[in-house]
C-alpha cells in the first residue's frame, strides 16, 4: 500500500491549529488563538465546560466555519481548503445525530454514504449493515429514524462516522444523553476504535469520560486553549492529598500539622490535608503510629481532572465561559 | 465482492486517499430525488394538485349534465368552454388554473425547504462532512427542485387527461387558430404545454433555492418563497407598473396557450424561457455564492 506523502509533512500531528480564531458577526469572540496538537493514534479529549469554544473548533477543523484567523491542518492538508479530499477520511458526530426521522435507520446511513464522492456505491448496503452491527443497532435498521431513542440516534450518528474506514474520528460529546450502560457502550466502542489505529478526537463536558478513555487532552477555557498535554502528566501536574482515616481524628490532625502537612482538613473519621512536598510519606505514617493514632487507611489520593481544572481556571467547572 | 472486502475489511489507519469517481458523485442526486419524493409532504402537494383537474372535470360534467353550456363565456380559467367538447381540453384549463398559485406554491415550498430543512434539521452539516461539497449538494437541491417541477406538472397534466377522457368525448382538437388535428397530435401539443409550464416555474425554483441558502427555518424559507410569489402576482396585476411587468417571472406563465395555434406563435415561448433562464442564473449564481461562503452553525 503506498503511503501518501502527506502523513510524513504532519509529523505525526493529526490535526495542528496554529493561532485558530473564530470571531462572529457580533463581535463575539468563540475561539482565541488556537494552537492544538493532536499526535497520531491517540485518544484526544477536547475539555471544557459548556460555552467554551470547543463545537466552534470542531467545526472549524470539518470545514463547517471559516476562521477569522489562523489556519487548521488536518490529516495534514489545510481545512477548508482540503475538504473534499480530507474529509472522507474523517468520520465526524457533531453536537449530537441529526437524522431524517422518515426514513429509517438503514436508510439513513445510505443517503449519507451517497453523500460521500468516495463511497463505492457496490458495496454501500454492506458497509452500512456493519456500521449498524458495530455500534449495536442491526435488530432497529429497519425502523424509522424518528422512532429512535435519543441514545439509539446517538448511536446512529455514530454508525454515520464508521461508514467507511477513517483515520480519525471526531466525536462531540459522543455519550451525550445516553444512560450510563450505553455510555459504557460508546467508550468500550471508542477504545477499540484506538486500539484498531485510529485517532480519536472526542470532546466532552464530563472530566472523568476524559480520564477513563483518553490519552491525551486539552482544556479550553473562554475560547481559549488552557493546557494540553498527556492525561497523565496532567494528573501529576496537581499534587495529590493525603488522606488518613482514624478513629482518633484530633489527635491525628495535631500530629500532621506538626510533621508540615497544610490545608488540613477534618471530616468525621477522614483528615486531610497536602503533604510536604519534601517528606516521604513513610514517614509521616511512621509519626503518626507513634504518637499512638489508629490508623484504618492512609493513602495519597490522587487529583482528579476536576482539580486540575480548577487549579488552571480558578473556577468550578460547570461555569460557561 | 473482493471489492466489498477491501473497503469494509480492516480499518487501515493510513489508508490512501480514496479517489472520487465521477458515476459515484451522482449518488446524491439519485439520493436527493428519493428524499425529496419520499417526504409526506411531498406527496400531499401532489395529491392536491391531482385533486384539482379532477374536481374540475367533475364541476363541468354537473354543470352541463342537463345538455346546457358553461357558465356563460365569462370568467373561469381558460379553455373552460372546449372541455365538453373535448376532454383534452381539461388538461389546458387544469394547467391553466393552477398556474397561477397552486403549481408554484408547490414549488416555492420544495424550493423553500431544500436546504434550509436540512440546516433546520441539523443534517446538512452531515452531508457536508461526508463531504458532499457545497457546489455538488446545490446542484443535488436544484435537480430535484427541477424534478419535482415537472413531475408536479405532469401529475395535473395525466390526472386532467385522465379525467378528461373518462368524462367527456375525445377527438380531433381544434386549435385557438380554427385548423383541427388529429388527437395524437392534440397528445403531442399536450406534452410540450406540460414541460413548457415546468420550465416556468425554473426562474421561482431558483429564487427559492437562493432564499432557502439565507435561513436556517425551513419554514421561514417556503413562506417568503410563496410570499414573494403572491407579490410577484399582485404587482403583475396593477397596470401602472406596466414597465416591470416584462421583468416579472410571471409575466410569460400563460404564453403556453401559444403552442395551441397553428402555427405556433414562438414570441412569448421564447421571452418567457430566456426570462427564467435569466433567473435561474442570477438567483443560482447568488445561492452559489451566498451557500459556497456561509457558516454552518447549525
Amino acid at each position: 500500500m503506498s503511503e501518501p506523502t502527506a502523513a510524513h509533512q504532519e509529523q505525526g500531528a493529526v490535526i495542528s491549529t496554529q493561532g485558530l480564531t473564530k470571531r462572529y458577526r457580533g463581535g463575539q469572540l468563540a475561539v482565541e488563538g488556537l494552537d492544538l496538537s493532536v499526535p497520531r493514534g491517540s485518544v484526544f479529549g477536547f475539555l471544557g465546560p459548556n460555552g467554551s469554544g470547543k463545537t466552534t473548533t470542531i467545526r472549524m477543523l470539518l470545514g463547517l466555519i471559516e476562521p477569522t484567523d489562523g489556519a487548521a491542518h488536518v490529516l495534514g492538508a489545510p481545512m477548508p481548503g482540503s475538504a473534499r479530499r480530507v474529509l472522507p477520511r474523517v468520520g465526524a458526530l457533531i453536537e449530537g445525530p441529526a437524522l431524517y426521522g422518515f426514513l429509517t435507520g438503514r436508510e439513513n446511513l445510505l443517503r449519507y454514504d451517497a453523500a460521500d464522492p468516495t463511497a463505492d456505491p457496490r458495496t454501500r448496503a454492506a458497509r452500512a449493515d456493519r456500521a449498524l452491527e458495530r455500534v449495536g443497532l442491526a435488530a432497529a435498521a429497519a425502523k424509522k429514524a424518528r422512532a429512535y431513542s435519543l441514545g439509539m440516534k446517538q448511536r446512529l450518528g455514530l454508525a454515520a462516522a464508521l461508514l467507511q474506514p477513517r483515520e480519525l474520528l471526531v466525536l462531540d460529546e459522543p455519550t451525550n444523553g445516553l444512560d450510563p450502560q450505553g455510555m459504557r457502550e460508546i467508550r468500550s466502542l471508542v477504545r477499540e476504535l484506538a486500539d484498531d489505529g485510529i485517532t480519536v478526537f472526542l470532546s466532552s463536558h464530563l472530566l472523568d469520560e476524559i480520564e477513563q478513555v483518553c490519552t491525551h487532552t486539552a482544556v479550553m477555557h473562554r475560547g481559549r486553549l488552557v493546557t494540553q498535554g498527556t492525561v497523565a502528566q496532567m494528573s501529576a501536574g496537581a499534587r495529590g492529598r493525603l488522606a488518613v482515616t482514624t478513629p482518633d481524628p484530633g489527635e491525628a490532625a495535631r500530629v500532621l500539622k506538626e510533621a508540615g502537612v497544610a490545608d488540613l482538613v477534618t471530616d468525621g473519621e477522614e483528615v486531610s490535608g497536602e503533604p510536604p512536598p519534601a517528606r516521604d510519606l513513610a514517614d509521616l505514617n511512621a509519626a503518626l503510629v507513634r504518637a499512638g493514632v489508629r490508623v484504618r487507611s492512609f493513602g495519597l489520593r490522587r487529583a482528579s481532572l476536576e482539580d486540575v481544572f480548577v487549579s488552571l481556571t480558578g473556577e468550578g467547572f460547570d461555569v460557561a465561559g | 465482492m473482493s471489492q466489498a472486502e477491501t473497503a469494509t475489511g480492516g480499518l487501515a489507519p493510513h489508508s490512501p486517499t480514496r479517489p472520487a469517481r465521477a458515476v459515484w458523485t451522482l449518488g446524491l442526486f439519485r439520493s436527493e430525488l428519493a428524499v425529496t419524493f419520499r417526504r409526506w409532504r411531498t406527496l400531499a402537494l401532489l395529491a392536491v394538485l391531482a385533486a384539482v383537474p379532477v374536481l374540475v372535470g367533475i364541476a363541468v360534467k354537473i354543470e352541463t349534465g342537463d345538455g346546457g353550456s358553461i357558465g356563460g363565456g365569462e370568467g373561469g380559467p381558460a379553455f373552460l368552454s372546449q372541455v365538453t367538447g373535448n376532454g383534452l381540453f381539461l388538461v389546458f384549463t387544469a394547467l391553466a388554473a393552477t398556474l397561477p398559485f397552486f403549481l408554484p406554491m408547490t414549488v416555492g415550498v420544495i424550493a423553500g425547504d431544500a436546504v434550509a430543512g436540512e440546516a433546520g434539521a441539523g443534517t446538512l452539516r452531515y452531508l457536508l462532512v461526508a463531504p458532499a461539497g457545497r457546489t455538488r449538494l446545490l446542484l443535488a437541491k436544484f435537480s430535484a427542485v427541477l424534478a419535482f417541477c415537472l413531475a408536479a406538472t405532469a401529475t395535473v397534466a395525466v390526472f386532467a387527461l385522465a379525467t378528461g377522457a373518462l368524462l367527456f368525448p375525445t377527438g380531433q382538437v381544434t386549435l385557438l387558430s380554427g385548423t383541427s388535428v388529429s388527437f395524437g397530435e392534440g397528445l403531442l401539443r399536450a406534452a410540450a404545454i406540460a414541460v413548457t409550464v415546468a420550465l416556468s416555474l425554473v426562474g421561482l425554483a431558483a429564487l427559492g433555492l437562493f432564499i432557502s441558502t439565507l435561513t436556517n427555518s425551513g419554514v421561514a424559507a417556503m413562506a417568503a418563497t410563496v410570499g414573494l410569489l403572491i407579490t410577484v402576482q399582485i404587482l403583475g396585476a396593477i397596470p401602472q407598473l406596466d414597465e416591470i411587468h416584462p421583468f416579472l417571472f410571471t409575466h410569460y406563465w400563460l404564453s403556453f396557450a401559444d403552442l395551441l395555434r397553428d402555427p405556433v406563435y414562438w414570441d412569448d415561448l421564447l421571452k418567457n424561457l430566456g426570462l427564467q433562464a435569466l433567473y435561474a442564473a442570477v438567483f443560482g449564481s447568488a445561492a452559489w455564492a451566498r451557500f459556497g461562503a456561509r457558516d454552518i452553525t447549525v
